[in-house]
């Protein structure tokens, strides 16, 4: 009973000295659920007019599940390298300074703002047997255009931007007296590197490379065009949602896509829980 | 922020030998970087230009002005007109909800508003088929009246605003958070309205911010592929938005033209990468007239 008072009093008689309370949240939590909270609710409940087994069937059909292979693994392995050229880049253009600096730092965010289908088919022309960067991988008998290795190249271009930004911010603010500390205590330089100036950089990276993660995992239209969409080959988890659409399976599409909500909401909550890691190491 | 910089700069010229890389290690870091960037953005950047023009700027020109080209630019404005002042709004009200107001469950709610950005894009678009669809829980009512939503023009809208949702959020919230609500408590207590607190005091110190993430929401809305690849039916001259003009040209082997309507997009890109990186400096600069 008494929780329930203090549950009211909270919403109703807390005086709100700025106006405004009720109309803003309101409005956000009505627009929140009509366009995205009850839509996707909907692939849930679309998915139960399907048995448990047809589900089942559906998501464990063996071209589904080598998609699962090519987009997890694939996203993982291009998050886990946009991790290591993302640190490298933050920390040049943190530390250094060299002509075109300022350009390329702006530079940085074209992944975001480029349109994902131009850049498809730019990566894909560019890396095509006939293409200025794939004519002379072809003489070393690589072929990217078309094959699972294209797909990791597109979702290296896409997730290019998350690590740089999550790292740049905080490599910025570090203290460079506590690296003068280090060395006067008779540190060298790898030293520390790794034991003074890694330790706060570790959770930013990690949420940079979740965020790289989830957005690689969705991706579309950049990879669409450069994979080539041969079955059990280079099929992304995506592609088989728009096949069963294409063939008006929508139970099927439906059910592919509840297994890459679940995985979205998981990584979701990973990042969440990265980013109030990284503010509480920010704080100590 | 530039106090910050200057002191590095400080201790870098005065700086002893193992505040430092050696020469080589920087140079090769340095190397790394803009091979990397080099390779993967200002490559494909060229490649869009270089093969846009490659036929010459009357092909171009043609390219861009041709019928279903133009239809495809038309529903592209339409989509987005409707989309970036819909979440211009949302992006609005979350953001003072969230920031001048504590309330329960108030994390879970910032981690509902960035969902768009976690979910696939085909999904945005599958939902939408799911409730209008010809199968779906309004397929029959809309049959009956007459209104077609899906494979059509409010098809394409909708998957635009779902992909979009968080941008203008996300620009706010964080920048309303650090900026506190004692401004605005003291313009309440000296007697100003509600609307006249939003309109005079919060507005103006969020005018950068909120023009970047509408800057970045419009962008996002004229290039959105995959919610609206499935949304859209794929009717050429009537309910193709720029980019799936781009994908049927791309597949019928129609690259040059692919490219030039590709260049257009291209450019809005760069023309929001300019306004951020404008916007950002002038940010900085009135940070510092404040604090000196």
């Amino acid at each position: 009973m008494k929780s329930q008072f203090s549950f009211l009093r909270f919403f109703k008689s807390q005086p709100q000295v700025i106006p405004g309370f009720g109309l803003s949240l309101g409005f956000t939590l009505f627009y929140l659920a009509l366009i995205v909270l009850i839509p996707l609710a909907g692939i849930f409940i679309k998915s139960s007019s399907l048995s448990w087994e047809e589900i089942w069937m559906t998501v464990t059909h063996p071209r589904v599940l080598h998609s699962y292979k090519i987009s997890f693994g694939l996203s993982l392995l291009a998050s886990l390298i946009n991790g290591f050229f993302g640190f490298v880049i933050a920390w040049v253009l943190v530390r250094y300074s060299f002509p075109g600096k300022r350009i390329l730092d702006a530079l940085i965010d074209l992944p975001f703002a480029l349109p994902t289908a131009v850049a498809g088919i730019t990566l894909c022309s560019l890396y095509a047997p006939s293409g200025w960067i794939g004519r002379y991988l072809e003489l070393l008998g690589l072929k990217v255009s078309y094959t699972p290795l294209g797909i990791l190249l597109a979702l290296i271009f896409i997730g290019t931007p998350f690590v740089v930004r999550t790292v740049q911010p905080v490599l910025e603010d570090l203290d460079q007296e506590v690296e003068e500390a280090a060395i006067s205590l008779g540190a060298d330089r790898l030293q520390t590197f790794f034991r003074v100036l890694m330790p706060p950089l570790i959770p930013p990276l990690l949420t940079g490379i979740a965020l790289a993660f989830a957005r690689a995992v969705g991706e579309y239209g950049s990879v669409i065009f450069i994979a080539g969409n041969m079955p059990m080959k280079s099929e992304i988890t995506p592609l088989m949602i728009v096949i069963q659409l294409e063939q008006y399976e929508y139970a099927k599409a439906t059910a592919i896509a509840g297994v890459m909500l679940v995985v979205s909401f998981l990584i979701l909550l990973c990042i969440n829980l990265l980013q109030s890691w990284s503010s509480r190491y920010q704080r100590n | 922020m530039a106090g910050i910089v200057s002191r590095l700069k400080g201790h870098r010229a005065s700086g002893s030998m193992a505040l430092k890389e050696p020469k080589w290690v920087k140079r090769l870091l340095i190397g790394v970087t803009v091979s990397f960037l080099f390779i993967f953005l200002i490559l494909p950047l060229a490649m869009v230009f270089i093969s846009a023009f490659s036929e010459g700027i009357s092909v171009y020109y043609a390219s861009i002005t041709e019928s279903a080209a133009l239809s495809a630019i038309r529903l592209t404005f339409f989509a987005t007109m409707i989309a970036v002042p819909l979440n211009l709004i949302f992006g609005l009200a979350a953001a003072w909800s969230i920031t001048k107001f504590e309330f329960p469950g108030k994390q879970i709610l910032i981690t509902l508003i960035d969902l768009p950005f976690a979910v696939s894009p085909v999904i945005g678009g599958l939902i939408y088929i799911l409730i209008f669809g010809s199968q779906g829980w309004f397929g029959n009512s809309l049959r009956d009246h007459g209104i077609q939503i899906v494979f059509a023009a409010p098809g394409v809208v909708l998957g635009t605003i779902f992909v979009t949702v968080p941008f203008i959020a996300r620009e706010l919230i964080p920048l309303m958070q650090a900026q506190g609500k004692d401004q605005e408590l003291a313009a309440i207590t000296l007697g100003a309205s509600g609307w006249q607190v939003f309109w005079r005091v919060t507005l103006p110190k969020i005018k950068w911010g909120l023009l970047y993430g509408v800057i970045l929401c419009n962008g996002r809305a004229m290039g959105e592929f995959g919610a609206v690849s499935v949304l859209s039916g794929h009717i050429r001259g009537q309910t193709n938005t720029i980019p799936l003009h781009i994908e049927i040209l791309y597949n019928e082997y129609h690259t040059t033209a692919a490219f030039a309507m590709a260049s257009l997009l291209t450019f809005l890109a760069l023309v929001t990468l300019g306004i951020k990186t404008y916007i950002e400096s002038k940010a900085a600069d009135e940070m510092n007239e404040e604090i000196s």
